[in-house]
C-alpha cells in the first residue's frame, strides 16, 4: 500500500500547484508591457541585408523598420501623403538649404532621447563609403556626399560637410542642387535617426535592433521569427492598439496561405497569384485589395541597336496594344492589379501627378492595330520577342506566360513572344547590370516615397541608378532638371507630367498595371489595413 | 590476385539520385553472384545462353508485355503526337483559364488557358527525351568509365573511385539548383548535360563491378591465354556478359530522370518556355491544387504511368535475367 | 581492421576535397552575387566594390577556394550577406534536419522492413502485388507532389496536422514532413527487403532451423532477417546524407528551416559561403556514414574481413 500512498501524495501535490497557478492571475508573461493575449502572427520573408536603416531596400526589412523607427516625416497610410511626425518644421528659403526643428521629448526605447545629433550621426553613418549601406544614394543630394561616397577610391571625409548640428533639436541640410519637394522624401526609412548604441556597440545591436517607434524587438531568431512587443513608453499619436507581433519568415507564400487558412497564422500579406480565384470564398471580408505606389512595366534594353533603330516605338507601341491587360489582370490576377493607363500610380492622386489616360490607344487592347504597327516598325527584332523576368518570386512566371499568350494570339503568330526565366534575381539583376538583355525585361517599381519624381526620375532620367535600359531623352531630362529646380509644387508637378508625355510618345517602357497590395487575416484581426507601400499597418491592428 | 568482386564498396551505392540505383546495384548484384555467365555461343546446336533464355521469360511475362505495350504507345505518340491531339499546345485563351473538363477539351484547361489534353500529350516527347537521353548518355559515359577502370584496375581503377565518391558526395537537387539556375537556353540540352554530369557514376560503379566479375570467368582466361587483346576481350566477351546489371539499373534510371525534370521544374531551374514538358505542368498546377486539381492530376497521371511502365519494364527484365528467383 | 579504417580515412581527403572544389566551383560559376543585394536598381560602383572586397569575391576563384577552405580548417565557415555567421546558421539549421531525418530514417526501417518482409515471404501473392504497385506509385510520382497533396489533404481540409511546421520543429510536428521525406526510400527499403528475403528463404540454413522445429518468428527474425539486412542496411546508412541534403524540396513545403532551406537560401542569393560551408558539413557526413556503414557490413558478415 505504500506505493499507492506515495501516489495519492503526489496527486495531492500536483492538484494544489495546479490549483495555485490557476488562482495565481491571467497575467500575460511577454516582457514589455501590453496585453500579452493581444499578440499576432504575421508572414514575413529573410531580410537580405543586415536591419540598419540605410541598408534595407526590400519590403520584408522595411516591415521591420516600420514598426521599429519612426523619423521626421511619416506617409500617411491611408492617404499618402507627407506629416511631420518627429519634424516640428522644416524651414527653408531657396530649396535649396534647409533647417530643420526636431519635436522635443522623442526617445528610443532604451531611454536615451532623440536628438539633432541622432540624426545627423545616422545620415553620416549610411553615406559614408566604408559601412557599405545600399541605401547611402539617398543622401546623394546633400552636399559632401561625392566626398564621403565617391564613385571609386577611397572616401576623403566620414562625414557630409552638408550636414550641420545647430542645437539640441535643430539641424541644418545643404544641398548640391535645388529640390523643392525634398523635406517630403524624408519619410523614407533610410532617414530614421539612430540610438548611440548603435554605434558603440554594433554586434549587438544588430542582434536586436533599437528604435524609436511604437514596437520593440524581444527576440529575433535570424532567417526564422522576430517577435515585437507594443513598447509603453512611446510618445507618439500612433500607439500600437496591440499587444505585439511575431513576424514568421517563409519561403513560399503558398505556405504561408495554407497556414491561414488552418488557423496556424493571422496575417498574410502578399497572397500569391493561384491563391487568388479562391480567396474571397475563403476569407470573404478578410480580404483586403487597395492601390500601392506600385507599377509593372516591361523596359526595353536600348543598348541593343535593334531596338534603338527608326521604327522601334512603333513596335513598342504594338507591342502594348497586343496585350490584353483587361483580361490578365481580370483572371491572372483576380483585379489585385488594375491595368496602367500612365507610368505613375494612381496613390499619387490627381493632385499628385496621376493621370489616368495618359498612355490613350498605346494601353488599350486592340490586336489589329498591335499587327499593323508592328509591321509599319519593321517587324520584331529577332523574330522573336523574348520577355526576361526571374522565376524565384512574386508570381512572374504566370503574367509573363500570358502577356506572351496575348501577345502570339494578336499578332497571330505562336512564336512571336516567349518567356524567358532567370533562376534568381541575383542572375536577374546580373544580367541587366552587365547589359546583357536581348528583348524586354521585367522593371516593376515600388515608390521609395510618393512623389511623381520617384516614378520618373530613377527610372528614365539618362544613367539614373534604376535605369536599367539606358533609355536617353535630352527632352527628358532637360524638363526633369526644371521641375526639380521649381519651387512651386504644383508647376513642378506640371512639368514632370511634360516628361512624362515625353516616355509615353516614345513608349520607353510598356506600362502594364499598377500593383495592389493584398492581404488576408484570421477572424482573430479587425481594422487591418494595408499602407500605399502594400505593407500592414501594423499598429493599428485590433486583436480580440 | 584480382580484387575481390564482393567488395563491400560496391555494395554501398550511393543515393545520388536517390534511391533507385542502389535497389538496382543490389539487385544486379544478384546477377553476378551467381557462378558461370553465360555459355558460350557454341558452334552448333540450340545457343541456351543468358539472353535466349531471358527472352524467353519475358515474352510469357504479362508485366513485361504491357509494360512494353505502354512504352510503344509512349514512342509513338513522342513522334507523332497530332495522332491523338489535334490542338496547338502553344495556343491559349486566357478567358478560359483553370476550367474543367468540356466536350472537346477532356481534361480541361490550364492556369493560362491552354489545353490540358494536348499540353500532356505534347508534353510526352519532350519528357521521354530527356528521360531516354540522359539514361543513354549516363549509361554509355558511365559504362565505358567504369568498365575500363574495372577491366584494367590499379591505379585506373582508384582514381574512377574516387572520381565516383566525389560526384556521390553532392546532393542531386542542389547541383541542379546550383547549375541550372544560370542557364540561359531553352533547350532539352542543359537539363540533360545535367542529369548525366551527376547520374554517370552510378552506372560505372555497376559497370566496373560487373566487369570485374565477368573478368573472372574461366573464357576470359581461355581468351587471354589464346592471345586474345585487350579490345578484342572486351568487346567480345567482357561486354555482353556484363552488360545486364547496367540495363537493369537504366531502365529504373529512366524513371527517375523523368520524375526529376518535374522537381527541377518545381524549383525553377528545369526546362524553359516554349518547351512543353510534364514537369513544367505539374510544377504550375501544384499551386492550384485546391481550386483546380484537373489541372494537376493529368500530367501527373501521365508522368507517373511512364515511369511505372519504365520501372516495370527493368523489374521484368531483371527477373527474367535473375537465376536465383526462379 | 585499423588498417582498412586508416586506409579509409586517407581516401576521404581527396574526396573531401575534390567534392568541396566541385561545389565551391559550382557557386562561382553562377555570376556575381553582388548584383541582386541593391534591389530593383544598380548598386553604385564604390559600394559594389567594397563589397566585393569583403566578401573576398574580388580574388581568383582558386585563391578564393584556399582561404575559405583555410579558414574552414579553423572552424570559420564565413559569413552570410545578412551578416551572420555561417556557423551560427548552421547552429539552427542542422539540428533541425537532424531531427527530420531522423523521423524519415525509422519510418523508413519500420515500415521499409516490415513490409518487405511480409511481402518476401509471400511473394506472388495478392499482397506482395498490391504492395509492389503501391511502392512503384510512390517511386513515380515525385515528392512534391506527395508533399504538397498530403499537406492539402491533412493540414487545410482535414485538419488533422499543422500545415507547415514552426520554428521550434519538435518532432512531433516532423512526422507527416518526415513521412514525404522518407517516401521513395522505403519505397527502395520495402523492395530491398523483399528481395533480399525471398532469395534467402531458399538457403540451406533456414531449411536447417525449420527442420529443426524452430517457431516461425524465430527463424525469420534470428536467422532470415539477420542475413537478409545486409544490403538494406547499407542502403540506409548510404541514404543518411542523402536525406540531409536532398530535404530541400520537402522542407520549403512545410516551411521547416533547416539545412535545406539555408542551401536554397544560400543558392537563390548567390552566396557562396553559406551554401559551400553546409555542403562541407554535409559530404563529411556523407563519407562518414559511407565509412561506418561499412564497417558495420564486416559486423554482420563474418565473411568479410578487411586486410
Amino acid at each position: 500500500m505504500r506505493g499507492a500512498t506515495h501516489a495519492k501524495w503526489a496527486a495531492c501535490a500536483a492538484a494544489v500547484a495546479l490549483a495555485a497557478t490557476a488562482c495565481g492571475g491571467g497575467g500575460s508573461s511577454d516582457s514589455g508591457g501590453g496585453d500579452g493575449s493581444s499578440v499576432l502572427s504575421a508572414s514575413w520573408g529573410d531580410p537580405q541585408n543586415p536591419l540598419e536603416p540605410a541598408n534595407t531596400n526590400e519590403v520584408q526589412g522595411g516591415k521591420v523598420l516600420d514598426m521599429v523607427f519612426r523619423g521626421l516625416k511619416r506617409y500617411d497610410p491611408k492617404t499618402g501623403k507627407a506629416e511631420d511626425m518627429l519634424a516640428d518644421k522644416i524651414d527653408t528659403t531657396d530649396s535649396q538649404n534647409f533647417t530643420v526643428t526636431i519635436k522635443s521629448g522623442w526617445k528610443f526605447s532604451n531611454g536615451e532621447a532623440v536628438t539633432a545629433k541622432s540624426f545627423v550621426d545616422a545620415w553620416n553613418y549610411g553615406a559614408s563609403l566604408k559601412n557599405n549601406q545600399k541605401n547611402a544614394y539617398f543622401f546623394g543630394y546633400i552636399e559632401g556626399y561625392d566626398k564621403v561616397h565617391p564613385d571609386s577610391g577611397s572616401q576623403s571625409a566620414t562625414t557630409l560637410t552638408g550636414l550641420k548640428v545647430t542645437g539640441t533639436d535643430t539641424f541644418t541640410i545643404k544641398l548640391t542642387q535645388k529640390f523643392s519637394t525634398f523635406p517630403d522624401t524624408l519619410g523614407y526609412a533610410a532617414y530614421s535617426p539612430l540610438p548611440s548604441t548603435f554605434f558603440s556597440d554594433h554586434a549587438a545591436w544588430l542582434k536586436k535592433p533599437v528604435g524609436n517607434g511604437p514596437y520593440t524587438i524581444s527576440s529575433y531568431t535570424k532567417g526564422s521569427q522576430m517577435k515585437l512587443v507594443k513598447w509603453d513608453g512611446y510618445t507618439g499619436e500612433d500607439k500600437a492598439e496591440n499587444g505585439g507581433v511575431t513576424l514568421k519568415v517563409y519561403t513560399d507564400n503558398n505556405t504561408a496561405y495554407t497556414d491561414l487558412m488552418a488557423g496556424n497564422l493571422d496575417l498574410v500579406d502578399d497572397i500569391p497569384a493561384s491563391q487568388l480565384k479562391n480567396v474571397k470564398s475563403d476569407l470573404g471580408s478578410r480580404y483586403i485589395n487597395t492601390p500601392a505606389g506600385i507599377i509593372q512595366t516591361l523596359a526595353f534594353p536600348y543598348y541593343d541597336k535593334n531596338w534603338n533603330k527608326s521604327g522601334s516605338e512603333k513596335v513598342r507601341t504594338g507591342l502594348s496594344m497586343a496585350i490584353n491587360r483587361d483580361q490578365i489582370t481580370n483572371t491572372i490576377f483576380q483585379k489585385t492589379r488594375t491595368p496602367a493607363t500612365d507610368w505613375t500610380s494612381p496613390v499619387l492622386g490627381t493632385e499628385g501627378g496621376f493621370q489616368d489616360g495618359l498612355c490613350g490607344d498605346a494601353c488599350k487592347y486592340n490586336p489589329t492595330e498591335a499587327k499593323k504597327l508592328v509591321q509599319e516598325g519593321g517587324g520584331i527584332p529577332g523574330g522573336q520577342v523574348k520577355i526576361t523576368y526571374n522565376a524565384d518570386t512574386g508570381s512572374h512566371k504566370e503574367w509573363v506566360d500570358a502577356v506572351c499568350n496575348s501577345i502570339n494570339n494578336a499578332l497571330g503568330n505562336d512564336k512571336a513572344c516567349v518567356g524567358n526565366p532567370v533562376g534568381t534575381f541575383a542572375d536577374f539583376r546580373n544580367q541587366i547590370g552587365q547589359h546583357k538583355m536581348t528583348g524586354p525585361f521585367r522593371a516593376g517599381w515600388q515608390m521609395d516615397y510618393p512623389l511623381i519624381q520617384n516614378f520618373l526620375q530613377p527610372l528614365y532620367y539618362t544613367n539614373a541608378s534604376s535605369n536599367d535600359g539606358q533609355w536617353s531623352n535630352k527632352d527628358f531630362d532637360k524638363l526633369v532638371d526644371r521641375a526639380n529646380a521649381e519651387t512651386d509644387t504644383s508647376k513642378a508637378i506640371k512639368l514632370f507630367q511634360q516628361a512624362e508625355g515625353v516616355v509615353r510618345d516614345n513608349m520607353a517602357a510598356i506600362p502594364l498595371w499598377y500593383q495592389n497590395g493584398s492581404a488576408g487575416y484570421s477572424d482573430r484581426l479587425s481594422n487591418v489595413a494595408l499602407n500605399p507601400f502594400s505593407v500592414p499597418v501594423y499598429n493599428e491592428i485590433k486583436v480580440s | 590476385m584480382p580484387e575481390q568482386p564482393f567488395e563491400p564498396e560496391r555494395a554501398i551505392a550511393g543515393t545520388g539520385m536517390g534511391g533507385p540505383m542502389d535497389l538496382a546495384t543490389s539487385e544486379a548484384e544478384t546477377l553476378e553472384k551467381t557462378p558461370g555467365g553465360p555459355e558460350g555461343t557454341g558452334p552448333s546446336g540450340k545457343p541456351h545462353s543468358l539472353w535466349s533464355d531471358a527472352w524467353r521469360d519475358l515474352r510469357r511475362n504479362p508485366v513485361f508485355i504491357i509494360s512494353a505495350l505502354v512504352i510503344l504507345f509512349l514512342v509513338v505518340i513522342s513522334l507523332w503526337p497530332s495522332l491523338i491531339a489535334s490542338g496547338n499546345p502553344l495556343k491559349c485563351d486566357l478567358a478560359k483559364a483553370q476550367e474543367g473538363s468540356q466536350p472537346g477539351h477532356p481534361f480541361g484547361y490550364d492556369g493560362q488557358g491552354c489545353d490540358v489534353y494536348t499540353r500532356t500529350v505534347y508534353g510526352t516527347r519532350t519528357s521521354v527525351t530527356v528521360g531516354v537521353l540522359a539514361t543513354l548518355g549516363v549509361a554509355i559515359f558511365g559504362s565505358v568509365l567504369g568498365g575500363l577502370a574495372g577491366f584494367f584496375g590499379g591505379v585506373w581503377d582508384s582514381i574512377l573511385s574516387r572520381l565516383t565518391d566525389i560526384f556521390f558526395a553532392i546532393p542531386v537537387v542542389l547541383g541542379g539548383l546550383v547549375l541550372l539556375s544560370v542557364v540561359t537556353s531553352n533547350t532539352v540540352w542543359p537539363v540533360i548535360g545535367f542529369m548525366v554530369l551527376l547520374g554517370w557514376p552510378q552506372i560505372s560503379r555497376i559497370a566496373r563491378g560487373s566487369v570485374i566479375t565477368a573478368k573472372q570467368n574461366d573464357y576470359v582466361q581461355a581468351a587471354r591465354a589464346l592471345g586474345a587483346s585487350n579490345s578484342r576481350l572486351l568487346l567480345r566477351h567482357i561486354t555482353p556478359n556484363a552488360v545486364a546489371p547496367v540495363i537493369v539499373v537504366a531502365t529504373i534510371a529512366l524513371g527517375t530522370y523523368i520524375s526529376l525534370e518535374a522537381t527541377l521544374s518545381y524549383l525553377g531551374v528545369g526546362l524553359k518556355p516554349p518547351t512543353v514538358s510534364w514537369g513544367i505542368d505539374i510544377s504550375a498546377a501544384s499551386q492550384y491544387i485546391r481550386n483546380a486539381p484537373h489541372m494537376l492530376l493529368w500530367p501527373a497521371g501521365a508522368l507517373a504511368i511512364t515511369v511505372l511502365a519504365f520501372i516495370m519494364l527493368g523489374d521484368a527484365v531483371r527477373d527474367a535475367l535473375d537465376p536465383k528467383l526462379r | 581492421m585499423g588498417r582498412y579504417v586508416i586506409r579509409r580515412l586517407l581516401q576521404m581527403i581527396p574526396v573531401f576535397i575534390g567534392a568541396t572544389l566541385l561545389i565551391f566551383l559550382m557557386v562561382n560559376v553562377m555570376g556575381d552575387p553582388i548584383a541582386g543585394l541593391c534591389g530593383e536598381r544598380q548598386c553604385d560602383p564604390a559600394t559594389a566594390a567594397q563589397l566585393k572586397r569583403e566578401f573576398g569575391l574580388d580574388k581568383p576563384v582558386w585563391q578564393q577556394y584556399l582561404t575559405y577552405m583555410g579558414n574552414v580548417f579553423t572552424g570559420d565557415f564565413g559569413t552570410a550577406f545578412t551578416g551572420q555567421k555561417v556557423t551560427e546558421l548552421m547552429s539552427t539549421a542542422f539540428p533541425v534536419t537532424i531531427r527530420l531525418t531522423v523521423v524519415a530514417i525509422v519510418f523508413e526501417v519500420v515500415i521499409g522492413i516490415t513490409l518487405g518482409v511480409l511481402t518476401g515471404l509471400k511473394r506472388g501473392r495478392p499482397i506482395d502485388t498490391t504492395v509492389l504497385l503501391l511502392t512503384l506509385v510512390v517511386i513515380s510520382v515525385p515528392t512534391f507532389v506527395t508533399g504538397l497533396l498530403l499537406q492539402l489533404l491533412l493540414g487545410v481540409e482535414w485538419g488533422w496536422i499543422k500545415p507547415s511546421v514552426s520554428p521550434e520543429a519538435t518532432f512531433s510536428e516532423l512526422i507527416v514532413p518526415g513521412l514525404v521525406l522518407a517516401s521513395v526510400s522505403l519505397a527502395y527499403v520495402t523492395r530491398l527487403t523483399r528481395t533480399s528475403i525471398a532469395e534467402n528463404r531458399r538457403s540451406d540454413y533456414v531449411r536447417t532451423a525449420v527442420a529443426k522445429g524452430l517457431p516461425r518468428h524465430r527463424v525469420i527474425i534470428r536467422h532470415l532477417l539477420r542475413n537478409s539486412l545486409i544490403p538494406v542496411v547499407t542502403f540506409i546508412g548510404t541514404d543518411i546524407g542523402a536525406l540531409m541534403g536532398g530535404a530541400i524540396v520537402t522542407e520549403r513545403i512545410f516551411n521547416i528551416h533547416g539545412v535545406g532551406y539555408q542551401l536554397y537560401q544560400g543558392i537563390v542569393r548567390q552566396n557562396t559561403q553559406t551554401v559551400v560551408g553546409f555542403v562541407t558539413v554535409l559530404v563529411l557526413v556523407f563519407l562518414i556514414a559511407n565509412l561506418l556503414v561499412d564497417l558495420l557490413y564486416a559486423v554482420l558478415d563474418p565473411r568479410i574481413r578487411y586486410a
